[in-house]
């Protein structure tokens, strides 16, 4: 029996492990949220290869500093201002 | 109710206390616990600090559990009590003395309200603690005064014997009196009152006079007739004139069934209701009705005038008798009231008192004591005697006979027609009570003869009653749980009390039911927590947990309830906030280490519970999340901080531990301010002293956690040092020493300020304090730069040295600790320490009586292995060498412990020939000489000295040898052991000192002692046979593996745990190497035996058992052993099976899958559950062990998979699920795709399953799917099910969603879905379409 709230446990365990994360999702996340967080990503992966910043850089014509700087601008709000809650009750 | 140690009035504890007599740990004991618990108790805590936030305890803690042996030991008359109550020590069983305070305001919900007046608010607590406080000093104050007099008095006693004036009866009403002197009558009254039922846990004994007095009712009503209509509302005189006029004799007198209203500290859900009400409003005088509970109590025996007082009409209504004191008081002076007393007191003379002293007087005239000193013949007496004195007084008082006028007042008289008749002549009274109990009285009537009992159905026999659906009840449960015994119909029952009576009913399953019971309960108890409300559960709860009676199980489970709940209860457990803590600190400092843990992790649940409502709190706290931080911290300092300056040390220590808890789960900082201003509080040394402690808890608690906040801490106890009490200096300086000891080896500059203080302190003071003060430095030194250290311990040791004679054991403890801390900080030189302290410090430590004491050995080795390290191997040893052959066997073992460390640290390249001799010399002699021990200490040393000789101990082994042989053929079996154990650890030493002669023939001597029959001896021996084989080789062996082997086979049968454990090492040892000396034949006999010990208990044997069968299957081939072991496959027994299909795995690894796995899936054909889930067990091991060997088998077993992952049994799918994730990540990358993702769609459906094992392996397949086919693939299946309409599918896909993220967040990122942009907001990702 003790068993059992053990294991009910190590699921809560996991999803407490999980929450930790910044960009893990969950069931009522909106489609806004995910969105931002998967703009995000892509942009910190994009800062965080060097060589995709440089493909980036020839693709754009821009120094690779300033490609830099325009992913960071990007992630503070990627993808606008979030929409009006619908229901807030 | 308080059948056990809980004191139903507080006297009894409360004056031992005063007069020092039995209490526990007060003064000079309580700084010697404060020392000696720190290294006790937390030695172990802080090892596992940093563990704290979890509920279990590290792995190495566990093992050292001893197990518990499962026996049905109920009744048992052997068996040790496993009450509470009966490990505890005196100071632990404190606890019982503490009150459950009644209820408390809740003052962040009320926001602006005015707090119900007959709620406790903050302020009422607070006041009460200061009273309690006050009414300790004073307490304090006249004893010391008493004391003063009484030696001041013996002088005058001829002058004042003449003159008995003052009445002892004077001396009540000074120590209530200060309390009282500023207030009006009533509220000095109610003060008193008030002060009875403090939550100190105890009672002054001066409440008691009050039911005294109505227990005289002449006194009483005396007064009362003559001047009836004095003024009710008079000049505040105080009342106490009218309890003086008490006769004296009542003033020892603690009454306890006096008093029927009073609430000891258990009864409180009753006591809560009628405490608060009356209280304070009286204090106020407020115009509500209340209910006093003078009023309440019912008069007791024979005071018949009682009620005359009370019931004295006055405009205010129902009024305490308190208000009509001022009559009394009117009449203090007049003779009446002296009349009175006197007749009351036949037996004393101090009945005569002259009323005009002692009126209105606020402290005892010195004559008084002296006085009655006189009176009982003039020896000035001890605090003990006083105490005597006290009870004998009142046994003589209740038995005294009655006095004429007592029975004219109870019998009818002559008015009523009745007379009194004189006794007939000739009477004499019996004197002598052995002829009073010769005269027993013959029943009328004359012998009675048999009768036959009368039937009554209905009687109990004493058997415990039974209910129907519920658990035993125990005899003690009856009190908390007795209602539950009495019929009721269910229907009639108002809400409160079916609820009531539905918690008491789960409390008790809870307690003592079965296991499903208790489960089934706690659950309803944890969901309904917000129905039953906080009141009702912790009403029945709290006092469930303090009882007397309780088991360490029955604790468990409740503290268990109580986690549960707080978190349903969320806010509304803060009025409760105290009472839990009360009854949860104990455990904070209970020996159990799990009991610490355990009531660590509830005052750490509750402080979030009430910092996570802070957050939910509307309007006011919410837009600060800082604030409202603070606010839960703010109810939790709210609850404890009265009892920070309790006057029980115990309490404050309970408290300073959960101060401690609650910093560390709202982190240092924010108790930072709060601490100061304790710490810094003017108004009692106990604040200061809490406060301080609480640091030092924390620094325990925390360890280096504390270093961000190192300065602040040590700035706001550095004032300690300074502090007028010596309590508080200690615990100051304790506190620096577990600052310093958790934040080495830095922060060195935090401690700046207090150098200096401890610095002088340690050259001007003496004993404990001083004692406290070197700790202090010896924890300082080591975070110091070298050459400030080695000016530092040059400075320091000088009182160390000149401390090294102490003959206290704390001090000896101390000065070791700092010799060791500072020989052991760089920059101090090797040929100082050799010099200045060597000499001294072998002088006075290295002597018999050290060994004898445990935590002195312990630390007396420990620092001579530091000083070691500093000044060299040969230098110590050659100072205690000569000690191996003292003749007192623990001295030796000391010896032993200290040249084994030393050596095994230092090496003995340093040890000359001449040491070397005598060191050997005198391990062969400690080695000869050892008797009583069970400890390997001798043994290890022995080893560790001869494996550092290495070579050079060639000459000595032929002796050694020699010893060892003759030793083997003792009679005693420990000393045959202790042979065999010597062999083990030196076979090594002679293979490398090319003896193997020597060894090949202790080969054949142990050989011929196989047939011990001891198992202990048995299992050394094949120990020493096992590292002879190790060293020597299968080839070389005598005897020859082939007559070895066969001699083992039936020893493998033996069912002791170190017989099998060194027989299968053996054995496994001999198949993985000589396999080919031994005939197939023979090794499968074997094979049959190992099987029998996969049941083995010890997971050693069973990893032993298994690689056996490794080893053999590679020896003889793999078809019979995988026979043998498929046919085991069929067993019932679970561990068995398991065992099996790991061996089964182990020896597809050792002889390559193609040899097992034909025959494995054949077995699948079996249709029998049990093997076939053994097939995909150990299918799941084998792809386990092989690793990327499996991309060349998946193919083959793929169809066995589809099969199992769409079987109906469910541990089907678990186990084949587990085969597809190790499979998947053992040949990630090796081209199995197309396999896999076949599988993969067999596991998926699975992911909706409930049960959690299965969950569980689906979810571990599918991520080592995403290993081996990358996240992309798993993604589209999950992109199916992330928005899906239904709440719990949704769940289960973003569950899975988020594990692939983590595992591959960046890899995910070319792979989202494309998504359009939506109004406002652009979801589309431009960047991943940019190309060149």
């Amino acid at each position: 029996m003790a068993s059992l709230s053990d294991r009910f446990n190590i699921n809560a365990q996991l999803e407490h492990l999980q929450a930790k994360y910044v960009g893990t999702g969950h069931p009522d996340i909106n489609r806004f949220e995910w969105n931002v967080n998967i703009k995000r990503d892509t942009y910190a992966s994009l800062v965080g290869h060097y060589s995709l910043t440089a493909y980036h850089a020839i693709a754009e014509n821009e120094s690779i500093g300033r490609i830099k700087y325009n992913f960071m601008q990007n992630m503070l709000l990627p993808c606008g201002l979030p929409p009006e809650k619908e229901e807030e009750a | 109710m308080a059948d056990k140690g809980v004191p139903l009035t507080g006297s009894a504890a409360y004056d031992e206390e005063l007069y020092g007599g039995s209490a526990g740990v007060t003064g000079y004991a309580a700084v010697a616990q404060d020392i000696e618990e720190e290294e006790d108790v937390d030695e172990r805590e802080r090892a596992v600090a940093s563990k704290l936030a979890s509920y279990t305890a590290p792995k190495s803690l566990m093992n050292d559990l001893p197990v518990t042996d499962d026996g049905d030991q109920d009744g048992s008359g052997f068996m040790q009590s496993r009450r509470i109550v009966d490990r505890e020590s005196e100071y632990s069983k404190r606890r019982l003395d503490r009150i459950i305070s009644p209820d408390r305001n809740d003052a962040f919900q009320m926001g602006d309200k005015t707090p119900d007046a007959r709620v406790r608010t903050y302020a009422d607590v607070m006041r009460e603690a200061q009273l309690a406080r006050e009414r300790d000093n004073t307490l304090r104050n006249i004893v010391e005064k008493r004391k003063a007099e009484a030696e001041a008095s013996e002088a005058q006693l001829a002058a004042l014997d003449a003159v008995p004036t003052k009445a002892s009866g004077m001396a009540p009403a000074a120590p209530a009196a200060p309390a009282a002197a500023p207030a009006p009558t009533a509220t000095a009254a109610a003060v008193a009152a008030a002060a009875a039922t403090a939550p100190g846990g105890k009672r002054s004994r001066w409440d008691s006079s009050v039911p005294i007095e109505a227990k005289k009712p002449k006194v009483a009503a005396a007064p009362e007739a003559a001047p009836a209509p004095a003024p009710a509302a008079a000049a505040p005189v105080s009342d106490w004139d009218a309890v003086e006029a008490t006769p004296a004799v009542n003033r020892w007198d603690a009454t306890p069934g006096q008093a029927p209203s009073e609430t000891p500290g258990r009864i409180w859900a009753g006591g809560a209701e009628a405490t608060p009400a009356g209280r304070w409003d009286a204090a106020d005088g407020a115009a509500q009705p209340k209910r006093n509970r003078w009023d309440a109590t019912p008069t007791p025996g024979h005071g018949g005038g009682e009620a005359g007082p009370g019931e004295t009409p006055s405009a205010a209504g129902k009024r305490s008798r308190w208000d009509a004191t001022p009559a009394m008081a009117a009449l203090g002076a007049t003779p009446a009231y002296g009349a009175g007393a006197l007749g009351a007191t036949p037996a004393w003379g101090a009945g005569m008192a002259t009323p005009a002293g002692g009126m209105g007087m606020e402290t005892p005239t010195p004559g008084m004591l002296a006085a009655q000193q006189a009176a009982l013949g003039a020896v000035p007496m001890t605090p003990e005697a006083y105490q005597q004195l006290k009870i004998e007084r009142e046994m003589d008082e209740r038995n005294r006979p009655l006095s004429d006028e007592e029975l004219d007042a109870m019998l009818p008289g002559a008015a009523e027609g009745y007379k009194i008749l004189s006794e007939p002549a000739g009477y004499e009274p019996i004197r002598t009570p052995a002829r009073k109990l010769m005269a027993t009285p013959t029943p009328f009537g004359g012998t009675p003869l048999y009768q036959i009992p009368e039937e009554d159905r209905a009687q109990k026999f004493d058997v415990p009653q039974q209910l129907e659906g519920l658990p035993e009840m125990k005899p003690e449960d009856q009190q908390y749980f007795g209602k539950l015994l009495k019929d009721v119909d269910e229907e009639e029952l108002t809400v409160e009390e079916a609820k009531e009576r539905k918690i008491m009913k789960l409390l008790l399953k809870v307690k003592n039911g079965t296991p499903p019971q208790r489960k089934s309960a706690l659950r309803q108890l944890t969901d309904k927590a917000r129905d039953f409300g906080a009141g009702p559960l912790f009403n029945q709860i709290l006092p469930l947990l303090m009882s007397p009676t309780l088991e360490d199980q029955e604790r468990h489970l409740l503290v268990k309830v109580i986690d549960r709940v707080l978190f349903k209860l969320d806010e509304l457990v803060r009025p409760y906030c105290h009472k839990i803590l009360v009854v949860i600190e104990p455990l904070l400092i209970d020996e159990d280490y799990y009991a610490r843990v355990e009531g660590r992790h509830v005052v750490y649940c509750a402080v979030p519970v009430l910092h996570r409502t802070a957050l939910h709190w509307p309007a006011l706290w919410e837009i600060i999340a800082n604030l409202a931080k603070a606010a839960g911290l703010a109810t939790m300092i709210a609850a404890m901080r009265p009892d920070i300056d309790n006057v029980d040390e115990y309490v404050r220590n309970t408290t300073a531990r959960a101060f401690s808890v609650v910093a560390s789960a709202l982190g240092i900082p924010a108790l930072l301010p709060f601490l100061k201003a304790v710490c810094q509080s003017k108004k009692s040394w106990q604040a200061r002293h809490t406060g301080i402690k609480i640091v030092q808890q924390i620094a325990i608690l925390m360890g280096c956690a504390v270093l961000p906040h190192l300065k602040s801490l040590v700035d706001i106890v550095k004032h300690g040092l300074q502090d007028e009490n010596q309590k508080v200096k200690t615990i100051t300086a304790l506190t620096i020493a577990a600052l310093a000891e958790a934040s080495a080896p830095y922060g060195i500059e935090s401690f700046d300020d207090v150098l200096e203080p401890l610095w002088k302190g340690i050259r001007l003071l003496r004993g404990k304090v001083l004692a406290a003060f070197l700790k202090s430095i010896g924890f300082i030194i080591p975070l110091m730069d070298a050459m400030y250290a080695n000016y530092y311990t040059r400075e320091v040791m000088i009182i160390l040295i000149r401390e090294f004679q102490t003959p206290d054991e704390e001090m000896k403890k101390i000065v070791l600790k700092v010799v060791k801390q500072c020989v052991g900080t760089d920059g101090v030189e090797p040929d100082y320490i050799r010099q200045e302290i060597l000499p001294e410090f072998f002088k006075h430590f290295w002597v018999r009586r050290m060994a004898l004491d445990r935590r002195n050995y312990r630390a007396l080795v420990e620092t001579t292995v530091e000083v070691a390290g500093k000044v060299g191997c040969s230098e110590i040893v050659g100072r205690v060498v000569e000690d191996l052959k003292d003749e007192s066997e623990p001295y030796r073992k000391m010896v032993m412990e200290t040249c084994d460390k030393v050596v095994r640290g230092l090496g003995a390249a340093d040890i000359d020939a001449r040491l070397e001799e005598l060191l050997i010399d005198g391990i062969l002699y400690a080695y000869q000489e050892q008797l009583a021990d069970e400890s390997p200490v001798v043994l290890n040393g022995f080893g560790t000295i001869i494996n550092a000789l290495g070579q050079r101990a060639k000459p000595y082994l032929p002796q050694i040898c020699g010893t060892i042989k003759w030793r083997l053929n003792n009679k005693s079996a420990k000393i045959r052991q202790q042979a065999a154990d010597l062999i083990s650890r030196i076979a090594p030493v002679m293979k490398k000192c090319d003896e193997e002669k020597l060894l090949a023939h202790l080969g054949v001597v142990l050989y011929e002692n196989l047939g011990e029959e001891y198992p202990e001896v048995l299992g050394s021996i094949l120990g020493a046979l096992k590292s002879i084989v190790a060293v020597i080789g299968m080839t070389r062996m005598t005897p020859p593996i082939k007559d070895l082997l066969p001699r083992l086979t039936p020893i493998l049968k033996n069912r002791h745990e170190k017989v099998q454990e060194n027989c299968i090492d053996l054995v496994g040892r001999i198949a993985d190497r000589g396999a080919e000396f031994v005939p197939a034949r023979e090794w499968m006999r074997i094979c049959f035996e190992l099987l029998d010990m996969l049941k083995a208990h010890k997971k050693a044997i069973r990893r032993a058992t298994v690689n056996t069968f490794g080893y053999i299957a590679k020896a003889i081939g793999p078809q019979d052993v995988l026979v043998t072991l498929l046919n085991n496959l069929k067993v019932q027994e679970r561990q068995n099976r398991v065992c099996t299909t790991v061996a089964i795995a182990i020896v597809a690894e050792t002889c390559a899958p193609f040899t097992v796995l034909p025959a494995l899936m054949n077995e699948y054909k079996v249709p029998e559950l049990n093997v076939q889930n053994g097939v995909l067990k150990a299918l799941s091991f084998l792809f386990e062990y092989i690793g990327e060997m499996g991309k060349d088998y998946i193919y083959a077993v793929s169809p066995l998979l589809e099969d199992a992952l769409m079987d109906r049994d469910l541990v089907h799918r678990q186990t084949a699920c587990s085969v597809v994730q190790h499979m998947s990540l053992g040949v990630a990358g090796l081209g199995c795709e197309d396999a896999l993702t076949h599988l993969l769609n067999y596991v998926f459906p699975n992911i909706f399953e409930i049960s959690p094992h299965i969950i569980q392996s689906t979810t571990g397949a599918i991520e080592g799917c995403r290993v081996a086919l990358g996240p992309a693939v798993i993604l589209n299946y999950l992109l199916q099910g992330l928005y899906h309409p239904a709440c719990k599918v949704r769940e289960v896909y973003w569950r899975l969603y988020n594990n692939v993220y983590i595992g591959a967040q960046d890899a995910l990122v070319a792979c989202y879905p494309r998504m359009e942009d939506e109004g406002i907001n652009s979801y589309r990702r431009h960047e991943m379409d940019v190309f060149v």
